[in-house]
């Protein structure tokens, strides 16, 4: 428990948005991974920039750890509780700061829907692209620390290609502005290694990001095929023939029936479900659809739709977005996985996937994003039979291993968070993983800043000499070197 | 000038160090300095040309060791760009890791060594009918390195984005000698930090890229251009708005503008012929007051035309919001008018461009250059001095502000680069 005098000075600050109730505090234990819990010593909730400094600034006199929190909806334990730390939730700012159209920016706190920034340029014709499926409830905050992606992602970037400037309050309590409102601001690229960073490196409190002008038209195509590798086969055609879709989404069958289960998208009973989105001005996308419809057909699609409507693209994606959630229909317990694998490996995975599947006795659902090769496999167990959690997340993590020996990666869009990190050394070798430290210790030498995720191991920060400094006679212009 | 190294290290450590340089690379890839290696004044003592990643890190731990200071060289095509060096007794060339390492078509990556130019990369890649989407400066000469270290970026950036959004991968060999990598051969990842980003404009400061890793998108069918001739500055700006406030998906849009001639606005369409029609029709109707004019074979190697002149000539950099590009145009005429010099400037669509400022007296520059800077970064932007004569270079930062986040930026470069051996003094607030 924090001693009263801290308490005291956290409470001046905040005010009632200071939680250390018992009972409140379970709230703030876990994120989306609900199988990592700690209990935090409290939970802060700032109104502002200055309550977020103050409130890092007593946190590092005192070294005591802080976790940032946005919605809490992500799904590798990054907004997990640091041991005899707090929770500074970001909930509470919430307010979009400006709107500029003619630049086509947006300056929002942290605490903004990601949907609402959409709903807010909405009708000016504009859109913020950044999609996850959470988009909802999960907050831009919680995006630039994830740097959350999405169906579109594939053609429209990740968060960090529409964040442009942040305000970040640093783990010592000072106030930084990274980037610019303007493109390429001299110096390092400090929004490129804030973006993502998991909440590592401190605190954004205002984000400016890059809002889209919305496509002419939109179409989306579904497609039935007997098997994923058909549909594969297809992504494979669409890509080859030099097409950059919004979206290609493929399901199988057990991810199919569980969003009908669901939602009622009205998905074809099929092996494969392929679900591929274009836009842009209307005789492009006339054109290439034709296409897509044929290559599709050639590679064993039996059934095409396209959605026209606003309303029936809505309900095409519906499904496809509530598929995690919908796992719940088919089975007690899940493990959602979030790898990547070049695209040209998906057939060797997913039979490998397959036969791992059946040697562990376990269902696997595949819901991917197939453009980019983001591959979201749903293990599926019952936590009541003994021995299956366990199973279940050695399959999870089997199927990690696979898409890094494949050439990929150990998480697309969801985090390293808590839930990776020890595959983090699967994936990089020793001197990669610290140099990447590096940046960690010249943001936040304590390691106060939601220490311990990421990086199987935390790299002590060293003191390093500093930089040359120019001799006094050099800069007198008494003496030069060279 | 003299050739002491700075840092304490004794002749006798750095006699070792040669000799241990001539063992690592061979003695054919190591020689003495000439005039043409020269940096901004500097004058470095050898220019080494290691054969792969590991000798570059081999040499840079060397160099450390020995307090010897590390110039990164690629093309050479963009040496002046930065501050003065304060020192650089070692210039380490990437001219032998100029291989594709590999071109991934059905997975549209490709790997590649950073002293591979620009150039030999396309030819590669569109043997499979892709490209890497930037269209930098002198790519029969520019490296991936350099092309990395400078962020340089042209007119696909309207629909692509810059190196940032285009990097995936990539290979840093640190003054310590560790050869990190970060990122991987996937578009969509986010294990780690995001180093690639971090390495991205750094002017090899923190590190000797020797190797990265882009995504790639397809070779489009078609091509088409416009050209649009507008009356003033606020016409020009009008008409880049509203471009960019339609539908229309342009893989180019840009303005031209210049003391002896009216702004131009530029358009560029990809995709198939039926799209390309289908939005030149559109954009024909948003630009019905403006004059259409045939734009020139090279209209989309514009930026390129502004490196040449007199003696006496400056090249900036500049960023600003895309709405203010106007006002801009305005400023730059006015500062040039009370100067006598003329000028010409190329700005890309994202609010990115390159000024060309060209008098008699070089002095004459610094204040107007002082003024346009103030202006763009009261706005959020910036002016960054790209070339200039060497007497003005030492007279101004060509930088700019770093603003609230300099500490930050040193603090990086502390870690990385603890001693300060990689282009010392070269970077925003002398790093």
């Amino acid at each position: 428990m924090l001693e009263t005098r801290i308490l005291d000075e956290f409470s001046a600050i905040v005010g009632r948005g200071l939680i250390t109730e018992p009972s409140q505090l379970h709230t703030y234990e876990c994120d989306g991974l609900t199988n990592f819990r700690v209990m935090p010593q409290a939970v802060l909730l700032p109104t502002s920039t200055e309550e977020v400094q103050a409130i890092v600034r007593i946190c590092h006199r005192e070294k005591i750890p802080f976790v940032a929190r946005g919605s809490g909806t992500g799904l590798s334990g990054g907004a997990l509780p640091a041991e005899k730390g707090i929770v500074i939730s970001l909930a509470r700012m919430n307010r979009i700061i400006e709107v500029d159209l003619p630049n086509a920016r947006v300056v929002v706190e942290p605490g903004v829907i990601n949907a609402d920034v959409t709903q807010r340029v909405a009708p000016h014709g504009y859109f913020y692209a950044p999609d996850p499926s959470s988009q909802s409830v999960c907050s831009i905050g919680g995006n630039v620390a994830e740097n959350s992606g999405g169906a579109h992602c594939l053609k429209y970037g990740f968060t960090t290609t529409h964040v442009l400037a942040l305000e970040v309050v640093l783990p010592d309590g000072s106030l930084v502005h990274l980037g610019s409102r303007a493109v390429d601001r001299p110096g390092y690229d400090l929004p490129g290694i804030f973006v993502g960073s998991e909440g590592t490196l401190g605190i954004a409190t205002k984000v400016v990001l890059r809002v889209v002008k919305k496509p002419q038209v939109i179409q989306t195509l579904l497609a039935a095929f007997n098997s994923t590798n058909e549909a594969g086969a297809a992504v494979s055609a669409i890509i080859g023939a030099g097409m950059l879709p919004a979206a290609i989404e493929m399901m199988d069958n057990l991810a199919i029936q569980a969003a009908e289960a669901s939602v009622h998208a009205g998905y074809p009973d099929c092996g494969g479900l392929l679900l591929v989105e274009l836009d842009g001005p209307a005789a492009e996308v006339e054109h290439l659809m034709k296409q897509v419809s044929e290559l599709s057909t050639q590679c064993g699609a039996w059934e095409i739709r396209v959605a026209q409507s606003e309303a029936e693209r809505a309900i095409v994606w519906k499904g496809r977005k509530a598929a995690f959630a919908a796992m719940g229909r088919i089975s007690p317990s899940y493990i959602v996985q979030d790898g990547v694998i070049p695209r040209t490996a998906l057939p060797k995975v997913l039979s490998e996937i397959e036969r791992m599947s059946s040697a562990a006795g376990l269902r696997v659902a595949n819901v991917f994003h197939a453009g980019d090769g983001n591959l979201h496999p749903l293990v599926l167990y019952d936590r009541r039979i003994p021995g299956q959690e366990e199973r279940a997340f050695e399959l999870s993590v089997n199927i990690l291993r696979l898409c890094v020996q494949c050439g990929g990666s150990i998480t697309g869009e969801h985090g390293v968070g808590e839930e990776k990190k020890m595959m983090m050394s699967e994936m990089f070798a020793e001197p990669d993983l610290e140099t990447m430290q590096l940046v960690r210790c010249a943001f936040d030498p304590q390691h106060l800043s939601n220490p311990d995720k990421v990086f199987p191991r935390t790299r002590l920060c060293a003191e390093r000499t500093g930089p040359y400094q120019p001799h006094p006679l050099e800069v007198a212009g008494v003496a030069q070197f060279f | 000038m003299g050739t002491q190294p700075l840092s304490g290290a004794s002749i006798a450590d750095v006699e070792t160090a040669w000799s241990e340089l001539r063992t690592i690379v061979g003695p054919e890839h190591i020689r003495t300095a000439r005039m043409e290696d020269v940096v901004d004044g500097v004058v470095p003592q050898m220019v080494i040309e290691p054969g792969n990643a590991e000798e570059i890190a081999r040499v840079l731990k060397t160099a450390t060791g020995a307090g010897l200071h590390v110039i990164p060289r690629g093309g050479a095509s963009k040496m002046g760009w930065g501050n003065p060096p304060r020192g650089g007794e070692l210039m380490v060339s990437t001219r032998r890791l100029n291989r594709v390492v590999e071109h991934a078509w059905g997975d549209m990556t490709a790997t590649v060594e950073a002293g591979c130019t620009f150039k030999q990369l396309q030819q590669t890649l569109a043997g499979h009918g892709q490209r890497l989407a930037l269209d930098p400066l002198w790519p029969d000469r520019a490296t991936i390195g350099g092309i990395l270290a400078t962020n340089d970026s042209g007119s696909l950036r309207t629909r692509f984005g810059s190196l940032r959004d285009l990097i995936i991968g990539i290979t840093l060999a640190l003054p310590d000698g560790t050869l990190a990598k970060s990122g991987g051969k996937v578009v969509k990842n986010v294990a780690g930090y995001d180093l690639p980003k971090l390495a991205t404009g750094s002017s090899g400061t923190l590190g000797i890229i020797t190797q990265a890793i882009f995504r790639l998108h397809p070779v489009p069918p078609e091509s088409r251009s416009l050209s649009f001739c507008v009356p003033d500055s606020g016409a020009m700006n009008a008409l880049l708005l509203a471009v960019l406030d339609s539908t229309l998906v342009p893989t180019g849009l840009q303005v031209r503008a210049g003391s002896s001639s009216l702004p131009e606005v530029d358009v560029r369409f990809e995709g198939t012929t039926a799209g390309c029609e289908a939005q030149i029709e559109q954009t024909l109707r948003i630009a019905s007051g403006a004059r259409r004019v045939e734009p020139a074979a090279d209209v989309w190697d514009a930026r390129a035309a502004l490196w040449g002149g007199g003696e006496t000539f400056v090249v900036c950099k500049f960023s600003l919001l895309p709405a203010d590009l106007g006002i801009f145009r305005d400023q730059v005429s006015a500062v040039s008018e009370r100067l006598h010099c003329s000028w010409r400037l190329v700005a890309q669509a994202a609010g990115v461009g390159l000024l060309h400022l060209e008098g008699t007296d070089a002095a004459a520059f610094l204040n107007p250059l002082h003024e346009l800077r103030e202006k763009l970064e009261s706005r959020g932007g910036s002016l960054v001095v790209l070339r200039c004569p060497l007497e003005v270079k030492r007279k101004i930062d060509v930088w700019g502000s770093g603003g609230d986040a300099l500490q930050l930026m040193r603090n990086i470069k502390a870690q990385f680069d603890p001693t300060g051996v990689l282009n010392p003094g070269r970077f925003v607030g002398g790093i």
